[in-house]
């Protein structure tokens, strides 16, 4: 007869100081900077009761500048697995109260060891990141760290989806691991991102700038477009991980979770928000609030840009990827970063069996100076590969202006899209009415005696003969023009007919998009 | 000879704290440097013409107002205070056509 209650209380005693992290003060430091601790965050994210924790009793392996003399609880890492909405996953906090979160080799073991697991398991993974960096008293075995981190993102990439928390800094080679993922999360004044920072900049190229103008939330949101989601408040950021959960499969070999279907909720009427007049501008997110059920859309990268509307939202309770131009934000045109944008969002949609509905009403593509510098060839590629590529189903629906090169590249016929839908007001040509005028009856212009006269007449008649969807319609690439309010009905019926589709590739290593 | 004169063209380069000899791109050299953009100037994202001005120097707006009416890539964008304010400068009439980068209305933060 053993009794063990002392074996039980010594454990209860072993990992409750594991459980203080770095200790009350430095976890009073975190809190005054408006951070919770790595466990609490865990706690906010997961279902309720949970959460398993992992190998908090690891210990680090650091023997050199007196680092063998010192203790670091959990190795400055929470590990773990639980549940969202009963979704299983497996999460990692890093733990900035001891040690500064620093990456050792021990750290970086618990954080794949975490990451495997997930794989084999096939659920989502999510990491928060709030580290120092490298532990420099480590040295290479930091990077190793590092770096096997960086071998399993990338392993890992379309097979489950991984998810990464900004919530601190996270600079040099940590910020790797992020981009590597499928979703970046930030928060407003926590969240600090970048390679080398402000006192390096200034120390080689002599420029002033300060840590939040250089890599802040706000910068990764809305100029760099290293963040999917922007949060004022860690609460928030926790609220948009668990709606995502709740749009995207646990990996590729599954669908998204079903939900009852529900009629769109808006009070918008869909025949009233594009203009008849393709110069006037709209907001095409209250397109898509008519097409959704119960009018729910989670934009990604709101804030960067804008000119491209991407999301999720559900029809008949089963989860879409949406691709919409915006002509309220540089009249809708592509250019280097919404290209960008959209391939990466095409891709995922891809991986993950969730079928795309794309709703053009675009320009073409931006010219300047700036963009064909920047290189929007190997940008703008991006999208015609991402479409080309995928073999969810693709629905398509011109709401107005398809011109040019746009009109290829945004999902059409050409690039395999299985239905394409018109709407009477779309203008599916060429280019637009007057450049076009303008080239076709050159002679006829120049010879007039009131030139402008004859421009006008020339853009009209072109307008009426090219400037709308039946010549597209005649030639069977396009299958159906369609009222507006019949939108939704197409696009169920679409996606019920395509629920079994399929579609194969030639075997390949693998392709090679125009990164 | 080529080396020879390649060596002539390495410069200073520090990375963090080391100095290291070496020649610079083209795209590096020509780099602007970064200014803080001020967040109640009001510039035009892409070149195009004012169709319609609604704002005079001195008057208060709101966050949100129309202030002009810009057509670029055949569309009327609307051009909204980005803060609520007082016009401080207009620096476009109904007409005129504007490039890329140009500062259109300046608002002071009142």
């Amino acid at each position: 007869m053993t009794d063990l209650s002392k074996n039980i209380q010594a454990l209860r005693e072993k990992k409750a100081v594991v459980e203080m992290g770095g200790g009350e003060a430095a976890i009073e430091k975190q809190i005054a900077m408006g951070k919770l601790t790595a466990r609490d965050r865990i706690l906010s994210l997961l279902d309720q009761d949970s959460f398993h924790e992992y190998d908090m009793f690891v210990k680090h392996d650091g023997r050199d500048f007196g680092m063998d003399k010192k203790d670091f609880p959990g190795d400055g890492v929470v590990t773990g697995t639980g549940t969202i909405f009963g979704a299983p996953v497996c999460i990692y906090a890093q733990d900035f109260t001891v040690a500064g979160g620093s990456l050792g080799l021990q750290h970086a073991r618990k954080i794949t060891k975490i990451m495997d697991h997930a794989l084999k398991m096939k659920c989502p993974i999510i990491g928060i990141n709030d580290s120092g960096g490298a532990r420099i008293q480590e040295g290479v075995g930091a990077l190793a760290g590092y770096g096997e981190i960086f071998y399993r993102n990338t392993i890992a990439s379309g097979v489950i989806p991984q998810i990464s928390l900004i919530l601190g800094p996270c600079a040099g080679g940590a910020v790797y691991s992020p981009a590597l993922t499928d979703f970046v999360f930030v928060v407003e004044n926590i969240s600090k991102m970048f390679i080398t920072g402000p006192s390096v900049i200034k120390t080689v190229l002599g420029e002033d700038i300060s840590m939040e103008d250089l890599g802040g939330a706000r910068v990764h949101a809305e100029i760099t477009g290293n963040a999917h989601f922007f949060a004022k408040s860690e609460q928030e950021c926790f609220e948009q991980v668990k709606q995502l959960v709740s749009f995207i499969p646990w990996n590729n070999q599954q669908r998204a979770k079903s939900f009852e279907s529900k009629e769109p909720a808006t009070a918008l009427n869909i025949n009233n928000i594009v203009p008849a007049d393709p110069k006037q501008p709209y907001d095409v997110r209250d397109i898509i609030k008519c097409l959704v059920d119960d009018s729910e859309f989670l934009e990604v990268q709101e804030l960067w840009a804008a000119n491209i509307v991407i999301g999720f939202g559900r029809m008949n309770g089963e989860t879409i990827g949406f691709v919409a131009n915006q002509p309220m934000v540089l009249a809708g045109v592509l250019d280097c970063d919404s290209a960008d944008k959209a391939s990466r969002f095409i891709r995922f949609c891809d991986s993950f069996n969730i079928p795309i509905v794309t709703l053009e009403d675009m320009p073409g593509y931006l010219p300047g100076i700036d963009q064909e510098h920047a290189g929007v060839i190997r940008h703008g590629a991006k999208v015609l590969y991402a479409y080309s590529e995928a073999t969810v189903p693709k629905i398509t629906v011109i709401l107005r202006k398809a011109y040019g090169g746009g009109y290829i590249a945004m999902n059409s016929r050409h690039l395999g899209a299985d239905f394409m839908f018109a709407w009477p007001s779309a203008e599916i040509a060429v280019m637009g009415p007057e450049g076009a005028a303008n080239i076709i009856f050159r002679k006829e212009i120049m010879e007039a005696e009131d030139q402008e006269a004859m421009r006008q007449e020339k853009v009209k008649e072109y307008i009426e003969k090219f400037a709308n969807p039946y010549v597209a319609a005649s030639r069977g690439f396009v299958d159906s023009v369609i009222e507006p309010k019949e939108t939704r009905a197409f696009i169920l019926h679409a996606l019920q007919l395509s629920t079994l589709k399929e579609e194969y590739r030639p075997a390949k290593k693998h392709g090679l998009p125009p990164f | 000879m080529e080396n020879k004169s390649q060596e002539n063209k390495y410069v200073d380069f520090v990375v963090e704290v080391r100095k290291y000899k070496t020649l610079l791109n083209k795209k590096f050299e020509e780099r602007k440097p970064w200014v803080k953009p001020y967040e109640g100037d009001v510039v035009a994202h892409l070149p195009g013409t004012i169709v319609e001005l609604d704002v005079t120097v001195g008057e208060y707006v709101e966050e949100g107002q129309l202030l002009l009416i810009h057509e670029a890539m055949k569309m009327h964008n609307r051009v909204v205070a980005p803060i609520k304010g007082q016009i401080t400068a207009v620096n476009v009439n109904t007409g005129d056509r504007v490039p890329k980068d140009f500062l259109m209305v300046k608002i002071e933060p009142k």
